[in-house]
């Protein structure tokens, strides 16, 4: 089939839909059913107007970072399904072929892992930094508003784009790291890697100028005397996080741009023929793809650094040693890479060098976990949800850091290479490292957003739930990888793992049931919101500046502006009974309009997406002109900005003072 | 801002410029010297031209350069020499295991 | 400590800024892509070299074209930071011809090279040679489309504090991408024209 022979529809047909399985149609169902109650919804209720203006087109930090946080949510469900449908799979296909036909098992185990590290860990991160950090530094927004919503319809569009793939045509089958030669035209001629590659290259970009964002906003908007040793922790997690995005995504680009210039227009980088370099593609990915791990989880570090020094009513120990282990972290996770590959076939030098430099970077993440427990030891420990996860992180953290080190060593990875020893790893680390922690400032930050706490008896129930499930899901999966399973096994022959899949398998259903807490703890806060309600502005007696404004927040964050001379300052100011300075200032505060730049380009950046998934070229370049008119336009507008008057904002103070 | 100094320096680059891509062009066009001399030269040529463009027209001085400039820059080279020099290594011994 | 630092004073500040990064990461980006064309330089597949193709001539005149460009940038730049837009605009239209006239060398070079049955899709060496110095022809594209932009809001609002800062960076993203040239003509052409 040549391209040029294609009509205005592409190779977009009737049989794009999804008829090859009723799972895949009950999914397809779902997922229309679901978008469709949506717009409903908003309909009958008649919010499109508040939808639009105050969510959509906002530009203010903690909207946009609430609406990442809920894409991340939706995704995390999504995800989730995925999951179970793959533990099922396993559970009962000992010599048979299960419910699933192989072709569609690939599907969902290669969506699971795009979906959790792209559009659920990733949104779940740039939310919370959102929300989190201008607060925490007593700025009154971003460095950049419009980029940050930009960035966020971005990755809003890449989620789109693979929710869509359900409807629309496939899935990609190559799993989340479409390693070729199989990722190639030759091999998997669908539209599947495709809609892989764009989804993962449109958020890739978003994330990248996410990254940009808070590195200017926190190297340039700090609150007057905040020096950068007087930081919070997750400040500065954030910031090395952020310069990891900066410097670690262009790899990402470049990898998934030319599989997709291999497979759209006939290239040679990475096929069997022609002098293509396969192995140049593990290269290339895991450069991204190792920083791109602690760009996940020094957030969640940064997280449970707070809530360990909050509920232990404690200053946090040791915080130079933290803010230097995570910025050596920083840099050493550009030195590791290849250890994602020891057996490519590398000399026993080249895996030796990657092999130590991966264990010299278990030395600061030890650092860390000792300077949590020496912040909890002798302080008085309040056991609320946000701390609970962070218990449960450290103990399970530490066996996945272990198991972490094993593989670090050559010999022992080739042994257990592609096994599920492997996927019982890595998931030990993302789970409790990097999806407790976000749950932790899920709920130790929620009353700061909303006004209102999440309500204890159903987080404790998910917190024990998710604490199980996983260990029961993923330890059994170490036995089994050592037994020799290999990881993506859609069917097998070795009655001896069997016992142990319907273990995960048991694991998985707790975890769901950890998952449906969460909703009931969502609905049975906001249902009784009137006695969970926060006045003070600072539920949890907390240390840093976010708490020193109101639940929620105004729109401009502060009235006026701390000056901060000291570590956890608002904290001090308490136990001296006295207040923090304010920087008092007449002139109007200007915050930025609201825009509905960014869900354009969002929008523009799917048509190019998905122009380029079905060769309709003329929808790629509709996009493509619509995203340069409207940046070149925009340039050229002046009146971005309004103002909150001086007076507005002393009525608004007088009239909090008056609710309390 | 002295757009004196500025304009002097951007003309200076210039010039340096132009013999430093000079030097390379005709030692390829002339072949002055054995393979090994000519690389030599193009790659020492790149270099030091570099350093002038950031130095005359990007205005980066080590000394003097805002650390929001400076530590990007140093940083990002940190990276090149690991990410490029990385795979170079480890697709030239990958490379030298297959025979090739 | 001074508090009084206006809006207008710090924008252009945090923008330089935020685009200095941006160009790191785009560093990052070609750097990768350079590293591939090493990688994949000898992977001719039979067809033909680097000899057979480049032209000394024609990587003279690109590359003389794209050196007296990042002049008259510079040039149009310091213009507008002196509040005189004519002048800048003149500097700026001439940057627009020369930059213009490295993409008609360009396109040729690679139209020839695609007529003579040495595409991108010949072997793994021409792949990554049309990916780099594409890439960097898109680079200079997307300059050339930021260049006219910004005729045009010389002309219409003059030398204002956001143009002027708006032209900076458009003038930091051109000498970058000068700078990156460098490394095409050192590794791709100059290795290549010695067979």
């Amino acid at each position: 089939m040549r391209m040029t022979d294609l009509g205005w529809l592409g190779r977009l047909g009737i049989e794009a839909l999804p008829l090859y399985s009723w799972v895949a149609v009950g999914g397809a169902l779902v997922t229309v059913g679901a978008g469709a109650a949506v717009l409903l919804g908003l309909t009958i209720s008649r919010q499109w107007g508040n939808f639009w203006s105050g969510w959509v087109t906002s530009l203010d930090h903690k909207r946009i970072g609430v609406m990442y946080i809920v894409l991340a949510l939706i995704m995390l469900i999504r995800g989730f399904v995925d999951a179970i449908m793959i533990r099922l799979q396993q559970a009962i296909a000992l010599n048979s072929e299960g419910y699933l036909p192989p072709e569609h098992f690939d599907q969902i185990f290669s969506s699971h892992g795009t979906i959790m590290i792209f559009f659920m860990a990733m949104p779940f991160m740039t939310g919370l930094i959102n929300i989190i950090v201008p607060l925490q530094i007593g700025a009154r927004d971003v460095a950049f508003p419009l980029l940050n919503s930009i960035s966020f319809w971005l990755t809003a569009s890449g989620a789109g784009l693979v929710l869509i793939s359900l409807v629309i045509g496939r899935f990609s089958t190559a799993g989340w790291t479409g390693y070729p030669p199989y990722s190639g035209v030759e091999f998997t001629p669908g539209v599947g890697v495709d809609y892989w590659i764009w989804a993962v290259i449109i958020s890739g970009v978003g994330t990248t100028m996410s990254g940009i964002n808070f590195i200017v906003t926190i190297l340039r908007k700090r609150a007057p005397g905040m020096k950068l040793m007087l930081m919070p922790m997750f400040v500065w997690t954030a910031l090395c996080s952020s310069i990891l995005m900066v410097f670690a995504f262009p790899a990402l680009t470049v990898v998934t741009a030319m599989l997709s210039l291999d497979r759209t227009f006939g290239f040679h980088f990475f096929t069997n023929d022609a002098g293509g370099e396969a192995m140049n593609y593990m290269n290339l990915f895991w450069i991204w793809g190792h920083p791109e791990v602690y760009i996940l989880i020094l957030p969640a570090f940064g997280i449970f650094s707070e809530v360990v020094s909050t509920f232990s009513s404690k200053r946090l120990f040791g915080y130079p040693s933290l803010v230097y282990a995570t910025a050596v972290i920083a840099i050493l996770s550009f030195t590791v890479w290849l250890h994602h590959f020891f057996t490519m076939g590398a000399g026993a030098n080249v895996n030796a060098v990657f092999g130590i430099a991966t264990m010299v970077i278990g030395v600061p993440t030890g650092v860390k976990v000792f300077d949590w427990l020496f912040t909890m030891f002798r302080g008085r420990i309040r056991f609320e949800t946000p701390i609970l996860w962070t218990l449960s992180f450290m103990v399970l953290f530490v066996i996945g850091g272990m198991t972490g080190v094993l593989l670090a060593i050559p010999p022992v990875n080739f042994t257990t290479h592609n096994t599920t020893f492997l996927v019982a790893h890595f998931h030990n680390m993302i789970i409790p490292g990097v999806l407790f922690g976000y749950l932790a400032g899920y709920m130790y930050w929620f009353p700061k957003v909303f006004g209102f706490r999440l309500e204890r008896k159903w987080g404790v129930w998910s917190f024990w739930l998710w604490t199980i499930g996983f260990m029961l899901a993923f330890l059994p999966l170490y036995w089994t990888g050592l037994r020799g399973m290999p990881r993506r096994m859609e069917t097998y022959a070795n009655a001896e793992w069997q016992p142990f899949l319907v273990l995960t398998f048991v694991g998985a259903c707790l975890i769901l049931c950890g998952i449906i807490c969460l909703a009931l703890q969502l609905w049975a806060s906001v249902s009784k919101r009137s006695q969970l309600v926060d006045t003070t502005g600072d539920p949890w007696d907390a240390r840093t500046l976010e708490w020193m404004t109101s639940s929620p927040p105004p729109v401009y964050n502060f009235a006026a502006l701390p000056v901060v001379s000291e570590r956890d300052a608002f904290h001090v100011a308490k136990q001296n009974g006295t207040h923090l300075k304010l920087e008092f200032d007449d002139s109007d505060i200007h915050l930025p309009r609201n825009s509905m730049i960014g869900v354009i380009l969002g929008g523009a950046s799917f048509c190019i997406g998905f122009g380029m998934i079905w060769y309709m070229w003329w929808l790629a370049l509709l996009g493509l002109s619509a995203t340069i008119a409207v940046i070149i336009l925009r340039s050229f507008r002046e009146d971005t900005e309004y103002s909150v008057s001086s007076q507005q904002i002393a009525f608004d103070v007088a009239e909090r003072q008056g609710a309390q | 801002m002295k757009s004196n100094s500025e304009s002097k320096d951007t003309v200076v680059g210039f010039l340096l410029a132009l013999v430093l891509t000079a030097v390379p062009f005709l030692a390829v066009l002339y072949k002055l010297g054995s393979r090994e001399a000519i690389t030599a030269v193009i790659a020492a040529s790149a270099i030091v031209q570099i350093l002038v463009h950031l130095r005359f027209f990007l205005g980066i001085r080590l000394r003097k350069s805002a650390p929001e400039n400076l530590y990007p820059l140093l940083f990002a080279v940190v990276l090149l020499v690991i990410m490029v020099g990385g795979t170079l290594w480890v697709m030239a011994n990958m490379s030298y295991r297959m025979g090739h | 400590m001074t508090t009084e630092v206006s809006r207008e004073d710090n924008l252009p500040n945090e923008a330089e800024f935020g685009f200095w990064l941006y160009l790191m990461s785009d560093a990052i980006l070609f750097g990768l892509i350079f590293a591939t064309y090493v990688v994949m330089v000898n992977n001719t597949a039979g067809g033909p070299t680097g000899d057979d193709l480049f032209s000394l001539n024609n990587l003279t005149i690109q590359t003389v074209l794209l050196l007296t460009s990042t002049l008259t940038i510079a040039l149009g730049h310091q213009a507008a930071v002196s509040k005189n837009a004519g002048s800048a605009i003149f500097w700026l239209v001439v940057t627009c011809v020369l930059g213009a006239g490295f993409l008609a060398f360009e396109l040729r070079e690679l139209n020839d090279m695609v007529a003579r049955e040495a595409g991108p899709g010949r072997s793994g060496f021409l792949t990554s040679f049309f990916t780099l110095v594409g890439t960097h022809g898109l680079h200079v594209t997307a300059g050339l489309l930021w260049a006219l932009t910004m005729i045009a809001q010389l002309a219409i609002k003059g030398p204002t504090p956001p143009v002027a800062s708006r032209l900076l960076r458009l003038t930091l993203f051109w000498h970058f991408l000068d700078i990156v040239w460098i490394g095409v003509f050192s590794v791709i052409y100059l290795p290549g024209l010695m067979g």
